[in-house]
């Protein structure tokens, strides 16, 4: 699916960087040589001299860092390209240092089959300026009754089986699909809430919901499910990773199942680090997001579980609305929220903040799901893919939705003041994105 | 001049919520309210503060008494009414709130008044057109003129809303008029109860300044007002509450739970009542019983809040 385009041919040597690699635990200076789409060379010997007839870029002394994995992105193709396509998904993701985005099966028709498999690989390889990776239905249609062909869609390239925006409520279905993953070694990929608990509500239950008159959900509803599922995988034995979790008892949960050494790993939303259900404020529909936001506490526990190492992943959860959806009571708006462009930026607001520091947080975006779905990206190392970010740590900048790439703008960072943005990414060896001066500033 | 201290005291574009308004504001209207409950007991009831006005009730959901009391309020106040119930069903149809917003607001009224089914959805129109906006309930969120109305209907009967401890029984969980009320009494100094079966009341509940009780008896003692709620029949069908007996039984307003407050107890209910469910009919007829003094004030305090209101509208 990469592209391998003639530039891919001539070295660049990135000089005078400031290298850091989550998978070696490296933070330092040196340079980096790009050869034939792969990193050729790294270290403090590539600080100051290119070899001849290499593009030299130079860093400035910025992070050059892997680009970032994103594991859960939602588009509309095929279905509602109207709100967004792997195209323009891949633009926005190219201009927030994602250089690999999995795309979720939750469109329509739903990605339950090979065919459609192709269909997703095939439009990002014409279309895309990023890796774009499928992760595939684990039920048929999405509807968790039955189970699709997870031993062909594994070779036809899913890197991951989930139930998209849904748990699954039948616990019989569940264990089977975990029980038959495992002889492929697949991973599930499952969304935790309890669809009953959930049923007609739109925001956590508390203060904020009561005051506000919205019938609300207790986070219990996804610990419930969570737990679930762990006693599943400890029956079955099949590779589990519990999508977005957002609240600290759910992490409690995660914490005894890995102390079990069970093979269950869990991911955040960028939403759930950084916003809490304060922010809905007046009905903003734009904070209308999947599981609901918590509350500040909740918030805060999600933050110290990701340094902690409970939480191994970060997505942006990027999810397009339009109108249509959004600009609408808050009860009846669709949830969402889009975040590609974001992600890096609001990600760095916890670092900036002191809430943790850079090396966890990249991470959770690089080679902790490189990991996890078996990618060569994510690391700095000869021989990896060159997908790489030029990150400007210190640079401010405020989010403007209609400058986004994203083609939905429900961007619940719109207005908000960001420090720190890509200037440079790289896919396979290819710039794709190049940060402008004056470029949405 | 109770007059001047309006016009100083409230003046806001819109009336989305009772969160917010000050002791200056609520009072202030009240006075205003009771000023039109006298000339409402005239021969001639008309005025011509909102004389040349236009006042849209916008209703996407059904009502009797409130559409008809605003009806009413900005009639006797001179202005030129339209009622229009948009059925939830246009929103199938595919025209979004935020259209029929803009469609009316071409119309160029001077006033809407605005019910919808859910939370929220008037303030969101309030933002997107030009005239006030009266919110006449939304969801399960506030309903500001009926706890306007209960606090003039409660300070005529006992001459102050201070210190008085109002018990609010039943459907908390979805009531706007609960919500309205926890906020209002508050601001007025009440002592707020609620008392209703926890799967009828919202989480955190006392946050919002009200003292929660799940046992009847106990939240009606020594109570100076008992405020009940109408259950609504979806409810009453297991998910909530097993049985309208069952909860007649635990939370229906009877001579015996009603024993438990104060012997000048006054009884209220915002309407439409189920008699035997929520409230024993005898009780609903009971000497104390202020519930046709309530629909009374509704009028005053629409026409109180429409009148305060006409003073900020543009002149030209």
């Amino acid at each position: 699916m990469r592209k391998n385009g003639s530039a891919a041919e001539q070295a660049t040597a990135f000089l005078n960087a400031r290298l850091i690699d989550p998978a070696s635990g490296k933070d330092e200076p040196g340079g980096l040589l790009v050869r034939n789409g792969e990193i050729a060379d790294l270290g403090n010997h590539l600080r100051r001299n290119a070899p001849e007839r290499a593009k030299v870029i130079d860093c400035k002394g910025h992070v050059l860092c892997p680009g970032l994995i994103d594991m859960q992105v939602f588009t509309g193709e095929p279905g509602q390209e109207h709100r967004e396509t792997l195209k323009t998904a891949s633009q926005a993701a190219a201009a927030g240092g994602v250089t690999t985005i999995v795309v979720m099966p939750d469109t329509e028709p739903v990605i339950d089959q090979v065919a459609l498999v192709d269909f997703i690989q095939r439009r990002a390889r014409d279309n895309a300026a990023v890796n774009v990776h499928v992760m595939a239905a684990m039920t048929r249609g999405l509807k968790g009754q039955e189970m699709t062909e997870i031993g062909l869609l594994k070779r036809a390239g899913a890197l991951a089986f989930t139930n998209g925006k849904t748990s699954v409520a039948n616990t019989r279905v569940m264990r089977n699909v975990l029980l038959y993953s495992k002889d492929f070694g697949a991973l599930i990929v499952h969304h935790t809430e309890d669809p009953h608990l959930t049923e007609g509500a739109v925001m956590n239950a508390g203060e904020v919901a009561t005051r506000l008159g919205l019938p609300g959900v207790n986070k219990a509803a996804e610990t419930i499910v969570l737990e679930r599922d762990v006693r599943l995988v400890e029956i079955t034995g099949g590779r589990y990773h519990a999508s977005t979790l957002s609240c600290a008892e759910s992490l409690a949960v995660i914490r005894s199942a890995k102390a079990r050494k069970l093979p269950v790993t869990c991911g955040v939303s960028i939403n759930h680090l950084t916003l809490n259900e304060n922010d809905i404020g007046p009905y903003r529909t734009f904070f209308r997001v999947c599981p609901p936001l918590r509350s500040e506490d909740d918030r805060a526990a999600m933050v110290r579980g990701l340094a902690a190492g409970d939480i191994d992943v970060i997505v942006s959860s990027h999810d397009p609305q339009d109108a249509d959806t959004k600009r609408r009571p808050f009860a009846e708006a669709a949830d969402g929220a889009i975040g590609l462009e974001t992600l890096l930026a609001a990600a760095l607001r916890l670092h900036h903040n002191g809430e943790i520091g850079l090396m966890p947080l990249i991470r959770a975006m690089t080679i902790n799901p490189a990991r996890l779905l078996g990618l060569p990206a994510g690391r700095l190392e000869k021989g990896a893919p060159a997908d790489l970010i030029l990150v400007d740590l210190g640079q401010p900048w405020v989010v403007d939705r209609d400058l986004l790439r994203a083609r939905s703008k429900n961007s619940p960072f719109d207005e908000s003041k960001m420090q720190g943005r890509v200037l440079h990414t790289m896919v396979a060896g290819n710039t794709v994105y190049q940060y402008a001066a004056g470029d949405r500033s | 001049m109770t007059s001047s201290i309006v016009q100083t005291a409230f003046a806001r574009r819109h009336l989305l919520t009772c969160d917010g308004l000050s002791a200056g504001e609520i009072v202030a209207l009240l006075d205003l309210a009771d000023k039109a409950a006298e000339s409402n007991r005239q021969v001639i009831k008309k005025r011509d503060v909102l004389r040349g006005r236009t006042l849209i009730n916008l209703f996407f959901e059904a009502s009797t008494r409130t559409q008809s009391s605003f009806e009413l309020a900005g009639k006797r106040l001179g202005a030129d009414v339209m009622n229009m119930n948009v059925s939830n069903s246009s929103v199938s149809k595919g025209e979004t709130l935020i259209d029929t917003a803009m469609t009316l607001n071409a119309m160029r009224p001077d006033i809407l008044v605005v019910r919808h089914d859910k939370a929220g959805a008037v303030e969101l129109l309030a933002q997107k057109v030009d005239c006030s906006v009266i919110n006449a309930g939304d969801g399960a969120h506030q309903h500001p003129t009926q706890a306007l109305l209960d606090a003039l209907t409660i300070r005529r009967a006992k001459g102050r809303v201070a210190g008085l401890t109002v018990a609010i029984c039943g459907d908390i969980l979805h009531s706007r008029v609960a919500r309205s009320n926890i906020n209002l009494l508050n601001t007025l100094g009440a002592r707020v109860r609620v008392v209703a079966p926890s799967t009828l009341l919202p989480p955190q509940t006392e946050r919002l300044g009200a003292e929660v009780f799940t046992d009847m008896n106990a939240g009606l003692e020594d109570a100076d007002i008992v405020m009940m709620l109408r259950l609504q029949r979806e409810r009453m069908q297991g998910s909530y509450v097993p049985s309208t007996r069952e909860y007649f039984h635990f939370f229906g307003l009877d001579h015996e739970k009603l024993a438990r407050a104060k012997p000048d107890a006054l009884i209220m209910h915002p309407g439409p009542m189920n008699r035997g469910v929520e409230i024993a009919s005898t009780i609903a007829d009971h000497s104390r019983s202020v519930i046709r003094d309530q629909v009374e004030m509704g009028v005053a305090v629409r026409m109180a809040v429409l009148e305060a209101m006409a003073r900020l509208l543009p002149n030209h």
